[in-house]
This record gives C-alpha cells, structure tokens and sequence, in this order.
C-alpha cells in the first residue's frame, strides 16, 4: 500500500530581495515528498490559493496544490491538524522555519503535539519505509548524518541538507489547480500581537584561535565537536536537568 | 515509330511523379502550427530574394557562386525548353539551339560541381551528394544529343533503337535526379523547397539589405510551450530546415563545434528534416555533432524531439552567436529554431543544465542574475555623482547600466564611459535601482516567461520618463532594448528613441569634435566584433571609426565583421557550460594572438569577462571606452 506523503509548504523570502519565492526548505520537503510518493504526493497550503508563489512551487510537477482557504490573520495550526488527520497521512514534510511570518519553527512540533505523533527534526533524507517504519537520516552539523528508526505516521522537519528542490516550470505551474478548501477562521493571535522590525546583525562571539599549525586549524574545522564542557545526563532527575540548562543560560548570559 | 516517344514519355511521368512528391512533402511542411504569410507578394518577391539576397550570401565563394549560376541557371533554362522541344514538339531550329545553350551552360557549371566533389572539403556532405554532379551531367549530356536532331546537326532517327534506349536511360538518371527527386527528397530538393522557403521566410525583413534578429515572441497561454516535437514548429520553419543543402558553412562557422561541444548546425537542420519527415538518421552522410555517433537518432513529426531526436546537450550547446545564420545561402534560421526547443525543456521540463536554474531563480527573485539585492544595484556609481530619473525625469541620454553594474571588471567600463560623457557635457541620467535585468539571458535560456515579465516592467519603468537616446554599454541589453522589446511595448515607451551601443554614441562624440583625445602610443591593437553588435545589431564601423580615431591601425582577425568568432559568452552558454574539448574563448584569443597584437579592443563586458578567463600569456583585454579614457585630454578651467 502506498503511503500517504504531505508536504506543507509557505510563502518564502528572498533574503536579498523581500521578494516572495518558493521557500527554501519547504520546497526541500516536496522534492524529498516526490522522491517518496511521485505524483502521489499531496503538497498543502494554509492561506490565499491566489498566491502566486504556490504556482513556483506547482511548477516542479505538481499536479494539484491544496490549499485550506483562509484570510493571513488566521491560525494555520487547526486547518492543518484538521486536514492531516481526516487525511491519514503517514508521513508530513514541513520545513524547519518559514521564512515570512512568525518564523518560530514552532509548526511542525506543535502539530506533532495536537495529533500525537512523534516528530524528527532537521531531516536530511528518508531512506527506507517497511513495515509502519521509516529509517531517517538527521542531519547533523559538519555533513554528519545519524540515523533513526520511527514509527509511522510522524512528521519531519526537512533541514537544508535535504536534496535541493529541482527547477520550477513556468507551464505545469500555471496549468496546476489549486483545490481550495475552507480553512480556519480562528485568528491567531499570538502574531496578531507580534510587531515586525528589521533584523539587526547579531553580535558574534568572538573566536580564540588556538591553533598553532594549519594541520590544527584544519583539524578545528574539520573534526567532530569534541564537547569539552558538555556533559550528557540521562540518569539525573528532571530537576537536575533543568538546573544544569538554568544554569547554562546564566552562564552564556541569555537570562540574567 | 513509338521507341522515338519514350524520352518524352519518361519526360512527362518523371515530371508529374515530381510533382506528386513535392505535393506530399508540401503537406508535411503544413504538419507545423499555422504562420501568416503573404502567399502571393512572396511568390512575386521570391525570384528577386534568390538573385540578391540568396546570391549575396553565396557570392562570398565566387567559385560555388558562379558555378552555381552555371548550374542552376543553365538547368531552369533547359527544363523549360526541354518541355517546349522534347514534349510539346516545337520544331523550331532556333529554340533547339537555345537549348543546346543552356544546355551547355549547365555542362560547364556540373563539370565545376564535379571538380569540388573531387576532394570536397570536410563541411560538405557526402552520400547522395556526391552522385549529384554525375546526374547533372548525365542529364545534360542526354539531352544535348537528343536535341541535336531538333537543331538540324544530327539527321532525325541517328542511332537507331539503341541510342534511343541509352538516351532513355540517360533521361531516367538525369531527371530523375531532378524532378523525381527533387519531390521525393533527393539532394535537389533544396531547389524546391528553397525557392519557397525564399517565398514564405518567417523573417521577410531579413531581405533587401534589412536585419531581423529579434526572438519571436511565445504563447505563454498555448497547452505546451514552445518546441517539443517536430509538428510544434511554425510550417514554415519546416520548411525552412528542409531547404538545407548540407553546404556546411554554418558547422565551418560554429564555435561550438570548432570546441568539440556536441553541436553541428547542420546535423541540427537535418536532425529536424528526419523529424518532419520521420526516419532515421542513418542516411545522414555529414560531419556529425562531435562525441556522437550517427545513426541513432530517430524521430517523426509527433514525437518528442529530446526523447531520441536531438539530445539536450546539443541544444544548450549553442552560444546564440549566428554565426551560422550569418553564412547559410538558405537564410535558415538555426537560433530560433534552438531557442524555441530551449523554452520547451525549460518552461515545460524545468531542465535548464547545470546553473541555469539557479540563475533564473535569481533573475525571477531580485532581477539580476546574480541574486544580489536589487537596492544595491547603484552601489558601484557612489563616487560617479549620476543623476538618476526619478529625480530628473527628463534627461538627453539615459544610460542603461544593466548588470555589469554587479561585477567589479565591469564596472571599470561603465566608470571609464561615465567619465567619457562627463568630459563631453552629456545630458545623463541612470535609471538606478529601478533598473532591471533586460532579460536577455532568460530568454536564450529558454525561459520567455521570465524575460516578457522583465520587459514590461522595465518598459512600464522607462514609461515614466522622458528621454531621447538611450546608451548601453552591455551589447546584449542592447539588442533586446532596440530589437525585442518592442513586441511588448503597448505604450510606445520606447517610441521615437534612438537605441544605442555605447561605441556607436562616443563616435558620434568624438566625431562632433565633443571628445578631445590623445594618439594611442602603445602598441598593436585588434578589434574582435561582439557577436550582438555585429551580427544582430550590423554596427561594426563605429567601435574602429573610434580606434583609428586614436590613429590606431587595427590589426584585424583573420574572422572579423561579420565572420568574427563568438567569444563563448552568448545565449547563456557559461552558465549551460556544456562540455566539449577546448573552450571557445581559448580558440578566440589565439585568433586575437595570431595577429601579433598586444591589445585586444572589445565593445562588451561579456566578451571582456570571457576573454580574460584566458590564461596569460595572453594580450591585454580592454573595452574601447577604457582605451578612450586613457587618452582622453582633460581640459582644465
């Protein structure tokens, strides 16, 4: 039987321009969606069906796009947990972050928490789905990859690592149809709240370099991160734990 | 005796079997999408295109030309005549002896036909073609001595049955060379199919000394675009590839078959005659696309073109420089028909090669192939103290910046000729950051869609203002500017605005006396021709008025003008980056050292880039407005 793959897909933004584009990840998520699923793939919008941007994306040899119809202001969150369980989907591709709007991230896991299905983040790739498991590469930094087995149906946040999304045909893009639904009316009003200002560079940490010879600094830049002050915890108690993050964050100065 | 009328008999079937074949290959020519063509005033202009505009072209090889004249000349002549004498039985003396004329003529012009089939060059090519020759003389041969009784020579009945059997025979070989297969697709069908192709050329301007070298515009709304099978084409473009007479000027001519890159035009054009007539290409008896063997290529009128025809690489092999276009005698036009199967593989299939996604990607997100940020396009003139129109809105000359505005070399080129029109009191203003790419590059990717958008934009843009000249120093912008956007321009934008290069406008400069310069004292200097100011824009005097303005003696290439050779950087070919086994801008820089010179004058930023990618030693590449910069004579107030 063959899965039912969903890939979520937003609005992008061009870093140089402003412009609307195809985000990056998110189109990652439907190339990796086509690789598992072909044509069989659903892609899903929460949003306007006129959005020019969804054609970009329907260029890459989509024949449908869904879009759950609903005004910007609105919450994308139950349209989406609505439409993925009448749905029975198995697997949802999103992206790690949106490029436009709030840009928390927060989508993917807030969903996994609404239907209860486990979440991997930062995918690079799926290899393999037998028997109601998908093997998952994560992407880890410095092109490490790690794999894990997961139960379906689960939702996967697709990294940069991801193979990058094949070109966008003018034709089959402006031939796709939009199958618009009804979507959420509820306002979302956490970003009702939020006011948009340009980002400011942030300051960088500046870097002691240690290394004497280049074969060191090749070897810094090269070399698995050691983890010298990390430690792993798993036996502690959840109190522990907290109070070694709490005090990480006073000691990197994010709370004071 | 009924033996005497066989000729005549062969004569007249061989005729309407002839003409049964030119009707069923009339009717695959109208497998391609209707094209509106003035049938009658074609007809009429057709003998007129031939002996000019088709003549000019051949005229360049005086042999082959008048060869040609003999040939074909002599053969018109003696058809008719052998109608009159030999079917319609005119019985008089001096009609025979016209025949015998012309007759003649043609021997003479087949035995110059046979001289070159001897040890014919590479270009040429072989197979059916090389029989040519032998059936043009057979055929002459065969009717001089039929016609010698009809001339009084010969006593009627000379020979008996025997010679009138050879003479049959002789009559079969000849003219069913000539008629027979002309209709049928022998070698002389590009008799048939040229002279109409002269007739219905999509591009009627290109006669009479005029120039047409814009891209035609897509339908953006049709089920699929652009050229995905044979049958896709306009029918006239058909019949444009089947007037091919496999000369091989244009493979002489292509840079990227000179490089070893999987193109050969005039495979192209066959590969497309197979297609329309479908086949295979097995009888192809030419040079073949380098790296690919011949034979396996097959295909009909509704088949995919890329799925077995013609591959992709051969395609995006092209660096849109018509050269090819430039030297066919059959005026075919091989860069549209690229083009258009370009836009198939990249509106429908999304299957631009290597960076041509990513660069469109960037044109369609910032407007400028790079995907810098569009607010920074004016970075580059900071310290130039430019006008710019949404300040001025009405300015003498506007200058077009266009992307070189991006690249730190091309920026010395747009701040040598900043400085030329400062020195000159030109009345300028940019357009700044509401400048756009002119979508030239997207188009020659294939990608229409984007450059219609680019156009209107920037014709919107340019709508605002008002302006006499507009300057270019990009060749490439240039051409879209004067020659394609004018498809778009419902406004009249552009009306009444003189587009030109900036080689063109500081000749005008110089020559109004507004230029002081100084002699040039280094040493020797060659020109090469942009590939979008010479061929598709004509301008190759102004760039050299300008250098022996300088009192330079230009040492030319040995191609230059309108044979110069591309420099590798048109039609989106750095970005394709198809393989092959030299790079062209190599082979054009030994061009360029071969003349001695130690200054390579250039009239385009694309040219400049591709040119000094070469490896040194090598000589200095400089675009003609920094040599004038350098001489230029400042005068202190």
């Amino acid at each position: 039987m063959p899965h039912k793959v969903i890939s979520l897909i937003s609005v992008g933004r061009h870093p140089q321009s402003g412009r609307s584009r195809r985000a990056d990840q998110d189109s990652r998520a439907v190339e990796l969606g086509l690789k598992l699923a072909g044509t069989g793939l659903d892609v899903v919008h929460a949003g306007n069906s006129e959005e020019p941007v969804l054609r970009q994306y329907a260029g890459m040899g989509l024949p449908k796009v869904t879009v759950l119809e609903q005004a910007e202001s609105a919450d994308a969150l139950p349209a989406l947990s609505n439409y993925l369980k009448a749905e029975k989907a198995d697997i949802v591709l999103t992206g790690v972050r949106s490029e436009s709007g709030e840009s928390s991230g927060m989508t993917p896991y807030l969903l996994a928490e609404q239907l209860g299905w486990p979440i991997v983040a930062r995918v690079a790739d799926i290899v393999e789905i037998k028997d109601g498991e998908a093997q998952v590469l994560l992407a880890l930094p410095r092109g490490q990859r790690r794999q894990v087995t997961v139960k379906l149906p689960f939702i996967a946040s697709i990294d940069n690592a991801a193979q990058a999304a094949r070109q966008s045909a003018y034709g089959p893009g402006l031939r796709a149809k939009m199958a618009a639904q009804t979507g959420s009316t509820e306002e979302d009003n956490v970003r009702v709240n939020w006011s948009e200002a340009p980002a400011k560079a942030r300051p960088k940490r500046l870097k002691v370099v240690k290394a004497k010879t280049a074969a060191d600094r090749f070897k810094a830049a090269t070399a698995k991160p050691q983890g010298g002050s990390g430690k792993v915890m798993k036996n502690e108690s959840a109190q522990e734990k907290a109070q070694a993050i709490f005090d990480l964050l006073i000691e990197e100065k994010v709370i004071r | 005796m009924v033996i005497d009328w066989l000729p005549s008999i062969l004569i007249v079937v061989l005729l309407l079997l002839g003409v049964i074949g030119m009707l069923r290959r009339a009717s695959l020519w109208r497998a391609g999408q209707p094209e509106k063509v003035n049938i009658i005033a074609g007809l009429m202009a057709m003998p007129g295109r031939y002996l000019k505009d088709l003549h000019h072209v051949v005229e360049r090889d005086k042999y082959m030309s008048k060869t040609h004249v003999a040939t074909g000349g002599g053969f018109v002549l003696s058809m008719v005549l052998v109608l009159v004498v030999h079917v319609f039985k005119v019985q008089q003396q001096i009609v025979a002896w016209a025949l015998l004329g012309a007759l003649l003529l043609m021997l003479v012009g087949a035995f110059f036909v046979f001289k070159r089939r001897l040890n014919p060059p590479e270009r040429l090519s072989k197979g059916p073609w090389m029989r040519l020759p032998k059936s043009l003389i057979t055929f002459a041969v065969t009717f001089i001595v039929l016609t010698l009784p009809a001339a009084g020579i010969l006593p009627e009945g000379t020979g008996g049955i025997a010679l009138i059997m050879v003479l049959s025979i002789g009559v079969i070989i000849g003219l069913g060379e000539l008629l027979f297969g002309m209709g049928w697709g022998g070698p002389m069908k590009h008799a048939f199919a040229g002279a109409l192709h002269l007739a219905f050329h999509r591009r009627p301007e290109r006669f009479g000394g005029g120039r047409s070298t814009g891209l035609k515009p897509v339908d953006l709304t049709s089920a699929v675009i652009g050229v995905a099978k044979p049958s896709d084409f306009k029918w006239n473009q058909l019949l444009g590839f089947d007037a091919c007479v496999q000369c091989g000027k244009c493979q002489a001519m292509c840079p990227a078959f000179a490089a070893g890159q999987p193109l050969n035009p005039k495979k192209l054009i066959q590969d497309m005659v197979v297609g329309l007539a479908g086949g295979t290409d097995a009888n192809y008896a030419g040079s073949p696309y380098p790296g690919k063997e011949v034979g396996q290529a097959k295909g009909n009128p509704n088949e995919i073109i890329t799925a077995g025809l013609v591959s992709q690489e051969t395609l995006w092999s092209c660096t849109t420089c018509r050269a090819c276009v430039e030297e066919c005698p059959m005026m075919i036009e091989h860069v549209d028909a690229i083009v258009d199967m370009r836009r198939f593989l990249t509106m429908e299939k999304g299957e631009t090669p290597n960076k041509g996604s990513e660069v469109l990607e960037n044109i369609i997100a910032t407007d400028n192939p790079g995907g810098y940020a569009p607010g920074s396009r004016t970075n580059w003139a900071a310290d130039q103290n430019l006008p710019v129109m949404k300040d001025k809105k009405e300015v003498d000359v506007l200058f077009w910046v266009s992307d070189g505005a991006f690249d730190m070399r091309s920026q010395r080129i747009l701040r040598a000729f900043v400085k030329l029109m400062k020195a000159a009191n030109v009345d300028v203003a940019i357009l700044g950051d509401e400048e756009r790419d002119s979508g030239d590059v997207a188009r020659r990717l294939g990608d229409d869609a984007t450059f219609q958008s680019l156009a209107k934009r920037n014709l919107a843009t340019l709508g605002q203002y008002k302006f006499n000249k507009i300057v270019t120093t990009d060749p490439h912008a240039y051409h879209c500017l004067r020659n394609e956007y004018a498809d778009f321009d419902k406004d009249g934008a552009l009306a009444g605005v003189e587009v030109l290069h900036h080689t063109t406008f500081l000749n005008q400069l110089v020559q109004s006396g507004a230029l002081k310069l100084d002699a040039f004292k280094g040493g020797k200097v060659t020109y090469h021709d942009p590939c979008y100011l010479g061929r598709y824009n004509g301008e190759y005097e102004a760039p050299r008025d300008l250098l022996r303005s300088l009192g330079i003696e230009i040492a030319e290439m040995e191609r230059s003008g309108f044979r110069s050779r591309c420099c590798g950087g048109g039609g989106g070919a750095p970005i394709t980056d198809i393989p092959g086994e030299r790079r062209i801008a190599d082979m054009r820089m030994e061009d360029a050292s071969a003349t001695g010179a130690e200054l390579v004058a250039v009239g385009c930023q694309q040219c400049t880039a591709m040119l000094e990618g070469v490896v040194e030693p090598r000589p200095q590449v400089k675009d003609i407005s920094e040599i004038l910069v350098d001489q230029l004579i400042e005068e202190v107030h």
